[in-house]
């Protein structure tokens, strides 16, 4: 188990029964998102997983009203710590929320930094825009901000522009710059997958001392399962638009109760796999147009039964276990508890 | 460091690249630094560092498609010289290269059938009807349907791409396959099929492969030996379980110490280190790695050689040196 427990249970984010809709260009409407609940406490550090195009980085997006035009909320909500309705917020009221209660991270700190503005005074502007704190007193926030973040020579670098600067150095400053104005949750998309392992580890250290100095919730989303072990308090597995399974950390990643969870697991390359042979799970995921009406794994999974194929199984508690979790398998029979999978 | 049994040497591989003209400072890029490596034939090499130390340049050089400013490759005893590639010469097919990623390397108006039959084609070996049965048997060796010889790159996923670069690389018979971070865009899921399928052709061909990657568990489960590379160096070889378990380099200590634990494990607390890899232009000589090592000292100004300090084990770091001074 890692780091603190959510203190008294307060929710900074609850995402619920979420349901997203592509239109695509024949006119299809297409399921991005199946009812999709997640809660993050105060001070929790909540990964999610998943393979590419499951819909990660659309959840995070729809927080933050950011969606691209062709994907609608077209079911459920999403609510903050004081039970705002998030998806019915217009541009104005969400511009108030973005960067100063929930900020994000994006996937490429590239494409997210301005490249004709120096890093320093980015962060700075940013700071002014949310505080209309004065030229000077934003300067020096950011340089605190810069050297809080661990990034050398922080006066220094205040003038330089992005492409002076290191992968590494570059996610830095955008953490710097989406924690500037004390977000109570900030949203990691892949925040160090093009950084090598040592920075990865830094970033990782940092991420854990927002939580512990500021109480800053974070939901980090990444593939990496190794990664999201090390950091996270609870994580929600996702496949094909749907959370699979969800509960505290190490017991989903020890003790997996969904048969896709136990497939990622065995099909690490990890250390003691060495001179074996690696588990596969067959197949790959199916496609936006490809999910049927059963379980989106069926195709894949070596338990599926005709039941799998039919009927879509629903999220639900998973018996004997010491903290809450749950699965969506119908596998895990009437009483919730663990049919012989995984393992 | 060459053995009897080596398939593939490298001597001094360096590789600089002028500056760019629009450039204020305009220091030239030493992308690969005196770079010396003997493959054994059979065996899996597995190359790792951080993005930019000069992976893929090396990787290149050795199958024979860039042409290094200095040093000198040889292929079986015999020197081939990169970057002129004839392609109906033989003795170069025998080595080939499998791109990080299938999709910008793939033709996207050619039918994976047409993909898979070129190679054959350029050095008109048998005849069409012949090479299409090549292109339908690769297919089913590599797990696609033949169905697949009409289609094209983008109606199939990453890891059906990635297996056609695999079999494209594989049809013109080659003892040496450079694989260039093969599996690093594709899921977990699908990696595990890719790491499968690669063995089991290594097995049936006695394939030698130079495998890149900055994952480190996966070079792990791969490799027989382990290159370290900082920066344009090699800082440390060694058989793969001993770097892992003995690492000596303070660069390779920091890699293996990073690397993630094992998923539902208690994390350790890892010793972090610090800083960041500096500017390959501003390195003004010594070791490159000094500015972030933890037991930086006054003689590390000067470049450490990479020395045998066991047997089979090569590091490039002061500390390591026989007491000299
Ligand atoms: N702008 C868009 N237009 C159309 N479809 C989109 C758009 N963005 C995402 N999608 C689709 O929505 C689904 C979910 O995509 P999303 O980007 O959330 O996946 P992801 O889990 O973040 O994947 P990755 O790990 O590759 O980042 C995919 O099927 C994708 O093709
Ligand atoms: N054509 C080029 N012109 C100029 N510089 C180049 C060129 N190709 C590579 N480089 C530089 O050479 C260095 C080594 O690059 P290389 O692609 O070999 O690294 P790598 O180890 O494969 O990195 P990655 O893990 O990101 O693939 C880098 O600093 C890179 O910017
Ligand atoms: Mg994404
Ligand atoms: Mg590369």
């Amino acid at each position: 188990m890692v780091g603190a427990k959510p203190s008294g249970g307060e929710t900074v984010l609850e995402v619920r029964d979420l349901r997203l809709e592509l239109s695509a260009k024949d006119g299809a409407r297409l399921p991005v998102l199946e009812e999709v609940s997640l809660k993050v406490g105060r001070g929790e550090i909540v990964g999610i997983v998943g393979e590419s195009g499951c819909g990660k980085s659309v959840l995070s997006l729809s927080v933050l009203g950011l969606l691209p035009p062709s994907i609608r909320v077209a079911g459920g909500g999403i609510y903050n710590g004081e039970r705002k309705e998030l998806h019915r917020l217009g541009e104005k009221s969400l511009q108030r929320i973005r960067g100063k209660e929930i900020a994000m991270i994006f996937q490429d700190p590239m494409t997210s930094l301005n490249p004709g503005m120096t890093v320093g005074k980015q962060v700075a502007e940013a700071i002014r825009l949310h505080t209309g704190a004065s030229k000077r007193e934003a300067e020096e926030k950011t340089v605190g901000l810069f050297r809080k973040v661990g990034l050398p020579r922080p006066e220094t670098l205040y003038h330089e522009y992005p492409h002076r600067l290191s992968g590494g150095m570059r996610q830095r400053v955008m953490i710097a710059m989406a924690v500037s104005c004390q977000p109570d949750l900030l949203i990691a998309d892949e925040p160090t997958t093009a950084l090598d392992v040592t920075i990865q580890a830094q970033i990782l250290k940092l991420m854990k001392t927002l939580r512990e100095e500021d109480g800053t919730s974070i939901l980090l989303i990444s593939h990496d399962l190794g990664l999201i072990s090390g950091v996270c308090d609870r994580i929600a597995v996702m496949y094909a638009g749907r959370i699979v399974e969800e509960g505290a950390a190490a017991e989903v990643l020890r003790h997996p109760a969904h048969p896709y969870t136990a497939g990622l697991l065995a099909s690490l390359a990890l250390p003691s796999k060495k001179g074996t042979r690696l588990h596969s799970i067959p197949g790959s995921v199916p496609a936006l147009r490809e999910r049927g009406p059963g379980c989106a794994f069926a195709s894949r999974c070596p338990y599926a039964a005709d039941r799998c194929l039919a009927e879509k199984p629903a999220l639900r508690g998973v018996a004997g276990s010491a903290f809450p979790r749950s699965a969506a398998c119908h596998l895990l029979g009437e009483e919730g508890g663990l049919a012989n999978v995984g393992s | 460091m060459s053995a009897p049994e080596a398939i593939l040497e490298l001597h001094h591989i360096e590789k600089s690249y002028a500056p760019k003209r629009w450039l204020s400072r305009g220091e030239t890029l030493r992308a690969v630094d005196g770079v010396s490596l003997s493959v054994r034939k059979g065996e899996t090499l597995g190359i790792v560092g951080e993005s930019g130390c000069g992976k893929s340049t090396i990787g290149q050089i050795a199958s024979l498609m860039l042409r290094p400013t200095g040093g000198s490759v040889v292929f079986k005893g015999e020197e081939l010289v990169p970057g002129r590639r004839s392609p109906r010469d033989s003795r170069r097919s025998r080595i080939q290269y499998v791109f990080q990623d299938p999709y910008s390397s793939l033709n996207p108006r050619f039918t994976i059938g047409r993909l898979l039959e070129e190679p054959l084609a350029i050095r008109k070996k048998g005849t069409r009807r012949e090479r299409r049965r090549e292109v339908l048997r690769m297919l089913s060796r590599i797990g696609l349907d033949p169905a697949y010889a009409d289609r094209y790159p983008h109606e199939l996923s990453g890891g059906q791409r990635q297996r056609v670069g695999i079999a494209r690389a594989l049809m013109p018979s080659p003892e040496l396959l450079v694989l260039d971070e093969p599996v690093s865009a594709l899921d977990v899921s699908v990696q595990a099929q890719i790491l499968n399928l690669l063995k089991d052709l290594q097995a049936e061909r006695s394939l030698t492969y130079l495998f890149i990657s900055h994952d480190l568990n996966v070079v792990h489960y791969m490799s027989d030996r382990v290159a370290v590379m900082y920066l344009g160096r090699i800082v440390e070889l060694a058989e793969v379980g001993e770097l892992y378990d003995g690492p000596l380099h303070p660069y390779t200590r920091a890699l293996v110490d990073a690397i993630p634990d094992e998923p539902g494990t208690t994390p350790r607390e890892a010793e972090i280190i610090e800083g960041e890899l500096p500017d390959p232009r501003q390195l003004a000589g010594g070791c490159a790695f000094r500015a972030r090592c933890p037991f930086a000292h006054e003689r590390c100004g000067r470049q450490p050689l990479l020395e045998e300090v066991k047997p089979g084990h090569y590091v490039a770091c002061h500390l390591l040196e026989p007491d000299r001074d």
